[in-house]
């Protein structure tokens, strides 16, 4: 019995048609469900302005605190002495809520949104360009025109790169603070949880591509006569969190928004911190 | 002895159909040497490409469940008892006959690369390289010409990139990668892969790499260092300040575009 199909060799043809019989439905779709949860906690988290800090945490979605409300005015703010700028300037407009997060987010957001490895993930589970390998694309007629337009901005990853690595230094001094409540040295839950926060954005920020480019891959010649230069062991370690990138991405990703979910839900009294400074 | 049921796609350029066949299948046995077994038993004129049966040759490239696959390195126990394998040609190529495909569209892309060009040799009259150099373009060399990759790369197969001969795809993208990373090389191939190449339609979706069965990390070695070579070049303000007040010349027409230019001043000076 033959089974006739319009297309030559029998492909499939359409969005979504393909004669691939796994389950390729699965990645995309797990992608598409963490990253809309992710998009929409972040959105709601940053536009609260409160709940943010319980002393010494600061949620990683606030950090740095520019500008912070005046002290007893919003449940869960930082002091003004944590904040770089004190208190909200006169200007801050009214239709704005008081969040210190809409300041600093669009870094790391750009980061992420300009990453090789979140262009694969948004490209299959957003754009349908293409959902899966050997799948048929949803904008197929339409022609394709890759990094165009508005989508250039994508070959400047780079410089979100350089706001990343400031964000590793300015997330990991909000790390050791969180090892001192009111100058008195100890370990709570939350200063491992964002201690761990830092390591594993660091881990993601250090295998960026770009980072691998700028610190020796731009060169064809790494060595200096077979022997290893700053550039070659550079090269090979970043290669290292380079071949792990997808899971720094994941993993950072999913830990950042439980970081905020813990100082938020100590900061409003639901969880207590089991610490050395607890009674 | 289990018998198994394939589907495999006969035709030409003009049309075709998927054919049932119920075959008995061997312990052991991979999909090249079921499809051998069909050929001998069943349908004589079956056409496929094969050679060295042990994954080197990336001759029997074919979609066998919808996957780009080499028949020769997929096992018939990595599907169920009771699963049906499909066997199609390759969709992004044309169609010779039934499994077979004409892949001459790859040997046209790799003409379009620059060759390479050594600098000169050392005082003593060799070409000195040090292996951690060449660490990197030495994985781009176990390339097997599968055409997998071209297979797959949906800038190939879902739109007009092999119409319009646009993208060079991922294969060539690698020998690119092995050319401008070699450490002998002093061939410029920066503006053309921009401008003429197509570099700018890989949108990362790494399915170029899903299928390699060479395991080369196409996507993470090859295309994203090449495409960070052209921000290099034309996107980064802060390194193209940097070379203008340093005074270093990096090319940023390509030869048809410098050749244009000479003809035109020519043509005004005649």
């Amino acid at each position: 019995m033959a089974t006739h199909l319009p297309v030559i060799g029998g492909h499939a043809d359409g969005f979504g048609r393909t004669q691939r019989t796994d389950g390729w439905r699965r990645g995309p779709l797990i992608t598409l469900i963490v990253f809309l949860t992710f998009i929409g906690y972040t959105t709601w988290a940053a536009l609260q302005g409160k709940h943010y800090y319980s002393d010494p945490y600061l949620s990683p979605f606030y950090s740095p605190v520019l500008f912070t409300t005046p002290a007893g005015m919003v449940a869960g703010s930082a002091p003004v002495s944590h904040a770089w700028f004190g208190t909200f300037p006169s200007w801050w407009p009214s239709f704005v809520p008081l969040s210190p997060a809409i300041l600093i987010l669009v870094f790391p957001g750009s980061f992420r949104f300009t990453c090789y490895y979140y262009r694969k993930a948004y490209y299959r589970s957003f754009a349908g360009s293409p959902p899966a390998c050997a799948v048929g694309p949803l904008a197929q007629i339409r022609k394709y025109r890759g990094e165009s337009y508005v989508l250039l901005f994508q070959n400047l990853h780079r410089f979100a790169l350089y706001f990343a690595l400031l964000f590793i230094l300015i997330l990991g001094y909000d790390a050791v603070l969180a090892y001192f409540k009111d100058g008195v040295p100890g370990i709570g839950v939350g200063s491992v949880i964002l201690t761990i926060n830092v390591v594993l954005i660091a881990s993601y920020t250090f295998g960026c591509h770009s980072f691998r480019h700028l610190i020796g891959g731009r060169k064809d010649c790494l060595s200096a006569c077979g022997k290893p230069t700053v550039a070659s062991v550079s090269f090979k370690q970043a290669s290292w969190f380079n071949a792990r990138h997808t899971e720094f991405a994941w993993a950072s990703l999913l830990w950042v928004m439980l970081t905020d979910l813990y100082v938020r839900l100590c900061s409003m009294g639901v969880i207590h911190d089991l610490s050395t400074w607890s009674n | 002895m289990a018998i198994r049921r394939f589907k495999v796609w006969r035709g030409d350029a003009g049309g075709g159909e998927l054919t049932d066949f119920q075959i008995p299948v061997d312990p052991g046995m991979v999909v090249l040497d079921v499809l051998h077994r069909i050929q001998a038993t069943q349908a004589n004129d079956l056409a496929l490409r094969w050679n060295c049966k042990a994954g080197k040759c990336g001759s029997c490239s074919m979609e066998i469940n919808g996957q780009p696959k080499l028949a020769c390195m997929t096992r018939m126990n990595s599907f169920s008892e009771t699963e049906t394998i499909t066997c199609q040609p390759l969709k992004t190529f044309p169609v010779i006959k039934d499994l077979v495909t004409d892949v001459s569209f790859n040997y046209e892309q790799n003409k379009r690369i620059a060759p390479f060009k050594p600098r000169p040799r050392d005082a003593d009259g060799q070409y000195r390289m040090y292996q951690e150099d060449v660490d990197r373009v030495q994985e781009f060399r176990k390339c097997i010409e599968c055409f997998l990759c071209q297979d797959v790369c949906h800038v190939l197969r879902d739109r007009e990139g092999r119409e319009t001969q646009s993208f060079i795809g991922p294969r060539f993208m690698i020998r690119v990668a092995s050319l401008e990373m070699h450490p002998l090389d002093t061939e410029d191939r920066i503006p053309e892969l921009k401008k003429e190449l197509g570099a700018g339609l890989c949108n990362i979706t790494r399915c170029c790499t899903e299928v390699c069965p060479e395991h080369i990390q196409i996507t993470d070695n090859g295309i994203i260092p090449l495409k960070e070579r052209i921000v290099d070049r034309f996107y980064d303000p802060v390194a193209i300040i940097g070379r203008k007040l340093l005074g270093i010349r990096k090319r940023t027409k390509t030869r048809s575009e410098e050749a244009a230019q000479g003809a035109g001043s020519e043509d005004r000076d005649g």
